[in-house]
């Protein structure tokens, strides 16, 4: 049994017939090729899996496609225009926010959560904002920095 | 995943006409934290799942007739936004307690107190009680999380709701469907602790719904909620405790003590009650109460370091009503 589905990601909308058990995850990565979106623990642990639902940060692989119907996705591919760097993106490259990178698209759109909620974070706050999402390179300070460095980038 | 017929209905009375007789052939989506990470695990493998996202009256939370309505699409993140919410300080503070932004933002606050039990030989396949050959395998097992009251068997796992608690000692009650209507009852009635292998750790009938959470005025009561927790982010807490106190002057006139992760249900203490009545929200009658509330505890082989947490949990709860500081 297949269910049909009108899903717009990054601004373009997809209509498809998928399973119900399909995950919105699956959704992105294999049903339509985007796969800047990590499944990391499949367990609603790790962040790798983060995307944008309706502008609100959601782990992907602990949703279904059919639950996302109607909705607008933003996944790392969308982030910023015209081949480009969002300014997030930026920050974390300028401040050596990653190192393997797996965690980052998911990082960059929790990030982006943070940003969105509270557009001048404290250090306490970004890590709060974060808690969602494992990095196991790291150790976290490099990404702090970047996201602060991505506040000071956009108010000055 | 094993793959399943998906319904999405726009009433109420359709969600519930879809839902069948039989426990386990159907399963309730709301937000899917907890239905998800089951089914991926096939610890749940219901052959339809009933999706509420598409009724409209689910959605949201607002004030009712001096209280407050919680709908069943409601999310964490909502609560946690709600002007109506702000003066449920047991509930705002248990809301807290769910770390992470994109938890809060798909999982619902009726999904959290209907989030089947954490033990982790249910969630591997065991069973809700865990027996092995005519016995359960908790008492001398791994049980480093399980209960610590209301443990006299066969079941040792320990509700898991964040929200219980608050709400229980907060006076809510839930509204329940089905085909042929709503009933309504306290949140502690949701609650049982289950006699034999088959029966569930709430009471609701298979093809029942949760449709919305009605908490009373808090006016002139004082409430708080604490959390015992290993470590602070994307885990269950080891205790918790919630309070509520109707004052009279700087007296306690009622009061509710709850228990969290600590048995089968929500746990409540008379006893931790008893001992704050008629007096007031001082530092020593809070331990006074922690002590009280955990009296009774029976420890299993290696859990006993939960009985200090619960009793320190109600303590703390109890000087955070009280308006003190806990560091």
């Amino acid at each position: 049994m297949t269910i049909p589905v009108s899903i717009a990601i990054n601004g373009r909308r997809y209509d498809r017939e998928v399973e119900p058990r399909l995950l919105l995850v699956h959704f992105i990565r294999d049903t339509l090729g985007l796969t800047g979106t990590k499944v990391g623990c499949d367990t609603s642990q790790c962040g790798a899996c983060t995307v944008l639902l309706d502008g609100a940060a959601v782990k992907s692989c602990t949703c279904l496609a059919v639950q996302a119907d109607g909705a607008e996705i933003t996944t790392i591919e969308g982030l910023a225009d015209d081949g480009g760097l969002h300014p997030l993106q930026e920050s974390f490259w300028n401040k050596h926010g990653l190192q393997c990178g797996f965690c980052t698209p998911g990082m960059i759109l929790a990030a982006h959560e943070i940003l969105r909620t509270n557009p001048d974070p404290s250090d306490e706050e970004i890590r709060h904002g974060l808690e969602g999402n494992f990095c196991r390179c790291t150790g976290y300070q490099n990404i702090v920095r970047a996201v602060r460095d991505a506040v000071q980038e956009e108010t000055s | 995943m094993r793959n399943f017929e998906y319904l999405a209905p726009t009433q109420v009375k359709a969600a519930a006409q879809a839902l069948s007789e039989h426990e386990g052939v159907t399963a309730v989506l709301a937000g899917g934290t907890d239905l998800l990470s089951l089914m991926k695990q096939r610890v749940a493998n219901p052959q339809r799942v009933v999706g509420l996202r598409g009724i409209r009256e689910l959605h949201g939370i607002a004030k009712q007739g001096g209280g407050m309505r919680i709908g069943a699409m409601a999310t964490i993140q909502d609560l946690l936004d709600s002007k109506a919410a702000g003066a449920y300080t047991a509930l705002m503070q248990a809301a807290k307690g769910i770390t992470s932004p994109q938890i809060r933002a798909m999982g619902t606050v009726v999904g959290d107190l209907l989030q089947r039990p954490r033990c982790w030989y249910y969630r591997n396949g065991h069973g809700l009680l865990a027996m092995h050959e005519g016995k359960s395998m908790v008492p001398n097992g791994e049980n480093r999380y399980h209960a610590i009251l209301g443990n006299k068997g066969p079941a040792y796992f320990v509700s898991a709701s964040s929200f219980a608690p608050a709400l229980i000692a907060l006076g809510a009650q839930v509204t329940v469907a089905d085909a042929e209507g709503e009933r309504q009852m306290p949140v502690k009635d949701l609650f049982r602790i289950p006699g034999a292998e088959g029966e569930r750790e709430n009471t609701l009938k298979p093809n029942e719904i949760v449709i919305e959470i009605l908490v009373p005025s808090v006016s002139g009561w004082k409430t708080a909620t604490y959390e015992v927790r290993q470590r602070r982010l994307l885990d269950w807490p080891l205790a918790t405790a919630s309070v509520a106190c109707r004052m009279s002057g700087n007296n306690v006139r009622d009061a509710r003590v709850v228990m969290g992760h600590v048995a089968p249900i929500p746990w409540r203490s008379s006893e931790a009650e008893t001992a704050l009545k008629s007096k007031g929200l001082s530092d020593g009658n809070a331990e006074a109460a922690g002590k009280a509330a955990v009296a009774a505890a029976t420890p299993l082989s290696g859990n006993k370091a939960k009985v200090q947490l619960a009793g320190v949990a109600v303590k703390r709860a109890v000087m955070l009503a009280g308006g003190r500081s806990v560091v």
